[in-house]
């Protein structure tokens, strides 16, 4: 705790003691804890690894032209026909699995964010709605909740996928549709709490329109279990997607997220030739255990609960 | 009470209706089954005889009644594949997947009981905390990847277990059983483990918070003064009273269980009804994926239903709410 009154705000970063603003506050709550610290450090890496594949990836496991099948299957620190060395070995096309991993993570990573992104909206505004309304519509869209909460996931992804087909986007639907009820329920809990407050009453004296009240005055309040619930739910929804793609109704070959590379190399484990299998496996499991430790620790410190 | 019950029934029903609908709408409607269903050679005019008899030339909702009407007879149509009914295919599949199921639920509760109980009796030891850390990896470990880990462990390395398949049967009651030859239990130990890591940590995670929840109650404390031993305590006062929430929250992850069994049938080619439907969504088999989403539909709502009914007789608030 600084003793030195600062005015708020005026964080002047090379003046020695700082204000304690609820952002800083946040951010040393949450170094608290170094397995947290691990996680989030983990997670940046994996997510520069992703996004900077393609410059940084020894070759470019979809184009079939740098592939050289006379390189298939090799151990792990053999040197290739094209004079780099395999750190991870090669599958059975002669793909580069420490590439194929890399671009494997851009698919895994897109995917998981992007359909958490998209539930997150339509969960959270259904939810909000289902707070702010009341009444019939509450009980409509919560029965809904209940629903598709009382089918497990990979059913009513596996469901889904059976009507669509293989595909990118299809899968994103599928997981929008499996996890946009966390969202609804985490949102309305916390909205209803809100909703009584002062704040929200003023506002309606002040015959703001809904919407505005909603999404201005509402939402920014019912953030913080979002975004536990939202962490969560990413990692969720990456270890759903390898699930589907390892069970051949995710994405398609030409594009294999690690789910697909760990299906690809099935096979080759009933002859000892591991790595295929193993290496993204391992890049999935490390990428699910940091956003975790992530999640939990942020739960840990959003809760107001746990405050003293 | 009974108005409760018959209202939760009609919820139910309900529920298999507008689920039928989908499903219905899903497979059947989405891409065209007069392509799969009439040989490509056949001319215009037997097409047209086909589709016909087919009833494809009716409008989308009469076919529903159709479907609808044969569905309630028992009848989901013919897979494609085998040439047979899909509701007795996926019937015969069944006790494996109940065998697995069944066998991953024992395995969660021999090992995550005592687990559980151990990390509660013993907060701060470094094995309850090693405990704990484990059951973390539980919930997040990617199980179709495990399952490949332990086969190649123990079944490709070690040599120790089969690595695929059912393994010998036997014949019980016009099933097939595989628990009850020694063959099929080497089969059966990697799938049933594999299914069972997360409810083990399921169950981990209850025992340890009931544990340590229970030993602060008072009759603890009185059963404690009385003199008895800490054994007594431990497994007569605390671990009766801390099963009961145990065993009903692992009774709800059954259906999960088995909706779970698709992923672990898939890794082990274990021939059950998981392995079906994926192999089905594959080849496009329609009945038998229609049949497969409607009897598992039918699954969760039964056992939704029992459970909403069970509590409603356990606790009478739940019926009350209802009434008003």
């Amino acid at each position: 705790m600084s003793t030195t009154a600062a005015p708020l705000g005026t964080a002047a970063p090379a003046v020695a003691p700082k204000a304690e603003t609820p952002f800083r506050r946040f951010v040393s709550e949450f170094a608290a804890s170094r397995l947290a610290l691990v996680g989030l450090v983990m997670i940046t890496i994996i997510a520069l690894v992703a996004i900077l594949a393609p410059w940084i990836a020894p070759q470019n496991p979809y184009d079939l032209a740098q592939l050289d099948i006379m390189d298939g299957r090799m151990e792990p620190g053999t040197v290739g026909g094209a004079g780099f060395t395999y750190w991870l070995g090669t599958d059975d096309q002669g793909r580069d699995m420490l590439s194929g991993i890399m671009y494997g993570l851009r698919i895994s990573l897109m995917v998981g964010a992007g359909s958490a992104v998209i539930a997150c909206v339509v969960g959270a505004s259904l939810g909000m709605i289902a707070a702010y309304a009341g009444g019939r519509t509450d009980s409509l869209i919560m029965r809904l909740v209940d629903l598709q909460l009382s089918f497990p996931a990979i059913l009513a992804a596996l469901m889904i996928l059976a009507f669509l087909g293989k595909g990118i986007l299809n899968v994103v639907i599928a997981l929008v549709i499996v996890e946009w009820a966390y969202y609804a329920r985490t949102v309305r809990g916390s909205a209803l709490v809100e909703r009584r407050r002062e704040y929200i009453e003023a506002a309606q004296c002040l015959a703001l329109p809904t919407r505005r009240i909603i999404f201005r005055h509402l939402l920014p309040n019912c953030l913080p279990p979002l975004i536990v619930v939202g962490t969560m739910q990413v990692a969720r929804a990456i270890a759903l997607e390898a699930t589907l793609s390892f069970l051949g109704l995710g994405v398609p070959i030409t594009e294999p997220s690690l789910g697909l590379l760990i299906a690809n190399g099935y096979e080759y484990m009933l002859s000892g030739k591991y790595w295929i299998s193993f290496y993204p496996g391992v890049a999935l499991l490390v990428t699910i255990v940091s956003i975790n430790l992530v999640g939990d620790q942020l739960r840990d410190v959003l809760n107001p609960r746990l405050k003293k | 009470m009974t108005v409760f019950i018959l209202r939760r029934l009609m919820q139910a029903a309900l529920v298999v209706l507008a689920m039928s609908v989908l499903v219905f709408i899903g497979v059947y409607a989405i891409g065209d089954p007069v392509e799969i269903l009439i040989s490509p050679e056949a001319d215009q005019i037997e097409r047209e005889r086909a589709i016909h008899a087919l009833g494809l030339d009716l409008p989308l909702w009469q076919q529903y009644l159709v479907f609808l009407a044969r569905a309630a007879q028992g009848d989901l149509g013919r897979s494609f594949v085998f040439n047979e009914p899909a509701l007795q295919l996926i019937l015969q599949r069944m006790p494996a997947t109940l065998e697995l199921a069944v066998s991953a639920t024992l395995f969660a509760l021999l090992i995550g009981l005592p687990l559980g109980l151990y990390a509660g009796l013993r907060p701060n030891s470094p094995v309850s905390k090693g405990i704990m850390a484990g059951s973390i990896l539980g919930f997040s470990l990617p199980t179709f990847w495990v399952g490949l880990m332990l086969i190649m462990v123990f079944a490709v390395q070690l040599g120790w277990l089969p690595s695929t398949g059912r393994g010998e049967t036997v014949e019980v009651l016009g099933m097939r059983w595989s628990f009850l030859t020694w063959d099929g239990i080497q089969h059966m130990i990697m799938p049933a483990f594999n299914l069972s890591l997360f409810k083990i940590s399921l169950v981990i995670r209850l025992t340890r918070a009931g544990v340590r929840e229970t030993m602060l109650m008072d009759y603890v404390k009185f059963a404690r003064a009385k003199g008895l031993s800490p054994a007594r305590v431990t497994f007569v006062h605390v671990f009766k009273n801390i099963l009961i929430p145990v065993v009903t929250v692992v009774g709800l992850e059954f259906g999960g269980t088995i909706a779970f069994s698709v992923v672990t049938e898939s890794v082990f080619a274990w021939p059950g009804m998981g392995k079906l439907i994926i192999d089905s969504i594959n080849v496009l088999d329609r009945p038998v994926i229609v049949a497969y989403l409607m009897i598992i539909v039918l699954m969760f709502v039964t056992i939704n239903l029992i459970v909403d009914l069970t509590y409603s007789v356990l606790d009478p608030r739940v019926r009350l709410e209802a009434k008003s």
